[in-house]
């Protein structure tokens, strides 16, 4: 079977797959501090972003799709980096991408990374909650364009 | 040795004021052999940033629950912990966190498990030590391995099981969740839908006194006299009551649960770790709905 993870998101994964789990902590925040602020279209009608609500922390994200090509939206606060670090993850891995190839991100993705036992099961809910809510914003988002 | 108390006159009028301290005592402190200062906090990430230089960093998922069973670590587990990091039995414990220290008192209500004999919460937690800024470091000091002996969890006098809240029922159980949760509007805290229970509502009986109402505005906890107000004359515990705390997991009622045991000095007050997410699951559990206590 081959896997349908998109190229920048393996390569996250490979990344940290490599390290040890102490520094996977860093890698994670690595991702969180290069979080991209919204733009400011966005950043001044927050009210137009999806909660995260499987995240235990405020995370909003939303999803362009202008001629088939998707960028992701996330801010969360500082306070919040773990949180940060997971929207940094899908930004940077599904902005640029196809719609199709969005949608074929295999869902479980956030469990693939080798974060469950130093970051948790339940805080990786979050992670999956933003990227089935991406993809969803994307499937309406190609279907109404 | 020992290391002194916190004099500030707040604490000297809670019961217990040798288990808590303020930010500036903890500034004058830092690097005093025998005191070790941890972290906890809900963010696992957070302590990376930043956190009070030589502080332990001690996560409640990675490191205080069991891997596999819902429980805690065994002694070996807890023994192992301490070892690296380096910390020994005779050691003053200082704990702070995120979150106006709910992580911070569950680690606390963990380690007295554990029996550790000399362990203070940093009042008002990580937000205040920052607010008021107090240095921060992404320095991880090296540790020298300890030799912590092995002592067995002692789940009797803090802890309590399911079948010590129904042997309880009809005497004192605070629900210290949101008002939301604690009528049946919601199976979960707002935002944490995550953590739910199959069924809403409270244990009957429990009386509603939502955890944030024991501290101000900058995470530090309320006067004697306040807290005195908000337990007795509003909820109506009464002095020598035996009390059960619940919330959702059992971390906002180790708040509450370190409130009532040593600012107010009830003398046997359990934290009912189960909580809502499992009695709100409990086949035939009673469930009372509303804004009233109901009847056990």
């Amino acid at each position: 079977m081959t896997d349908s993870t998109p190229p920048a998101l393996r390569d996250t994964r490979n990344g940290f797959l490599e390290l040890d789990e102490r520094s996977r902590l860093e890698f994670l925040l690595e991702f969180a501090n290069d979080l991209p602020p919204l733009p400011p279209h966005y950043a001044e009608h927050e009210d137009e972003l999806e909660r995260v609500e499987e995240c235990q922390s405020p995370v909003f994200i939303i999803v362009d799709v202008n001629n088939d090509v998707v960028t992701v939206h996330a801010t969360a606060p500082l306070e919040a980096p773990t949180t940060r670090g997971f929207a940094s993850i899908l930004v940077h891995g599904l902005t640029g991408l196809a719609s199709q190839a969005v949608l074929d991100c295999p869902e479980d993705f956030p469990l693939t990374l080798g974060l469950t036992k130093i970051v948790s099961p339940l805080r990786l809910r979050g992670l999956s909650g933003m990227l089935w809510r991406i993809k969803r914003q994307v499937a309406e988002k190609s279907v109404a364009g | 040795m020992t290391i002194p108390i916190d004099n500030t006159p707040k604490f000297q009028a809670y019961a217990h004021p040798e288990v808590i301290v303020s930010t500036e005592w903890l500034a004058d402190h830092l690097g005093t052999p025998g005191l070790v200062v941890v972290e906890s906090d809900e963010d696992v990430l957070l302590y990376e940033v930043g956190h009070i230089s030589g502080a332990a960093k001690i996560d409640w998922h990675t490191d205080l629950n069991d891997a596999v069973v819902r429980d805690y670590i065994d002694g070996h587990g807890f023994q192992e912990l301490m070892n690296r990091h380096g910390i020994s039995r005779d050691d003053t414990i200082v704990i702070y966190g995120d979150n106006k220290n709910w992580w911070a008192t569950y680690a606390l209500w963990v380690f007295k498990l554990f029996g550790h004999p000399d362990v203070r919460l940093l009042d008002g937690g990580r937000e205040k030590w920052i607010a008021e800024g107090r240095a921060i470091t992404t320095d991880v000091a090296p540790v020298t391995e300890g030799s912590y002996p092995l002592v067995a969890r002692n789940d009797e006098n803090i802890r309590a099981f399911r079948d010590d809240v129904v042997a309880h029922l009809g005497k004192p159980l605070i629900d210290v969740r949101s008002p939301e949760e604690y009528s049946g509007e919601r199976t979960h805290m707002p935002n944490y839908p995550q953590e739910g229970a199959l069924r809403g509502g409270h244990i009957p009986g429990a009386l509603s006194v939502p955890w944030a109402r024991a501290v101000s505005e900058d995470g530090t906890y309320k006067s004697r006299a306040e807290l005195e107000t908000l337990y007795l004359t509003d909820a109506g515990l009464q002095k020598g009551d035996d009390v059960i705390a619940y919330c959702r997991i059992g971390e906002r009622s180790s708040h509450s649960w370190f409130a009532l045991k040593y600012l107010l000095g009830f003398e046997t007050v359990r934290n009912y770790d189960g909580s809502w997410t499992e009695w709100g699951s409990l086949v035939r559990a009673p469930i009372a709905l509303g804004t009233e206590p109901g009847r056990s």
